[in-house]
């Protein structure tokens, strides 16, 4: 295997990961599971969106700079790059709170803000496969 | 550096189906795994979980696979590359792996009728076709993504 298949293969397996994730953070807040619930799905949730989030964008990177085709600052990746920063911004007091309940983030606030991060890695994955511009 | 194919426009949608009706399928079994394997291994909340692990292989699994593979349908007659062995990998473990969900949501079904009880042999049968299918996902996203041969 050459190293554009090793970046490709696991820049998208990170993003597999990432989605797992993002769906187990959305069984525990839009399913008012309790301390059961939470104690199953949460650790999964953490690392899953963690690992995937940090692999997807680094392996990203490293595509962009393989592949003659692309480069880092070609408007589909630096697209990319804000949506990986909203979609993060808004997991990030998700998995803080799944870490700390006591952090005490109100049911609201964990709706919209899963709301943002499922919404910012949908256009992610619109902007991966449909890469306007290029 | 690699000089990539820039793929005709035209097959960006059935592409984006299948891989988003697979992300989900896979994101499904995650939680399909987590919440089954957490309700064999301890008795609190075991009714909860098996009915969220029932729940995701029903309402998550099988929605996301028919997209998956409607998505895969779409992309393999525009590409032309139905002999390809990369795509008979994919396939067969769509084709193989829809069995075992099947199997896996009946006796996830079985599991929920046990009531408080923890879920039993059918829910530890559940958690290990859940593994094999995610092992057998893995597989073919490297078979997607690599196109060996």
């Amino acid at each position: 295997m050459s190293l554009y298949d090793w970046l490709l293969f696991l820049h998208v397996a990170a993003a597999f990961a990432l989605v797992a994730g993002l769906a187990s953070f959305g069984v525990l807040v839009l399913g008012g599971g309790g301390a059961a619930m939470r104690r199953a799905l949460a650790p999964p949730a953490i690392a899953l969106w963690n690992a995937g989030g940090v692999l997807v964008l680094v392996l990203g990177l490293g595509l962009a700079i393989d592949v003659d085709a692309y480069q880092p600052w070609d408007g589909w990746i630096l697209g990319a790059i804000v949506l990986w920063l909203v979609a993060f911004g808004a997991g990030d007091p998700l998995t803080r709170d799944l870490r700390d309940p006591s952090a005490g983030l109100a049911p609201e606030r964990a709706r919209l803000l899963f709301a943002v991060a499922a919404v910012a890695t949908l256009l992610l994955l619109v902007d991966m496969v449909f890469k306007p511009g290029a | 550096m690699t000089l990539a194919a820039i793929r005709p426009g035209s097959w960006n949608l059935p592409l984006f189906f299948h891989i988003g009706g697979a992300m989900l399928l896979v994101a499904a079994l995650v939680v399909v795994a987590a919440a089954m394997g957490a309700a064999v291994r301890r008795g609190d909340g075991a009714l909860e979980l098996t009915r969220v692990a029932f729940r995701a292989l029903l309402l998550g699994v099988l929605p996301a696979y028919v997209v998956m593979r409607a998505g895969a349908e779409g992309i393999v007659s525009k590409e032309g590359v139905d002999d390809a062995s990369w795509v008979g990998v994919g396939y067969g473990t769509a084709d193989g792996g829809l069995l075992l969900v099947i199997i896996a949501a009946v006796l996830a079904w079985r599991a929920t009728r046990r009531g408080d009880d923890a879920p039993g042999g059918a829910g530890r049968a559940v958690v290990v076709l859940a593994g094999l299918l995610l092992l057998a996902y893995a597989v073919a996203i490297w078979a997607m993504t690599t196109k060996p041969g």
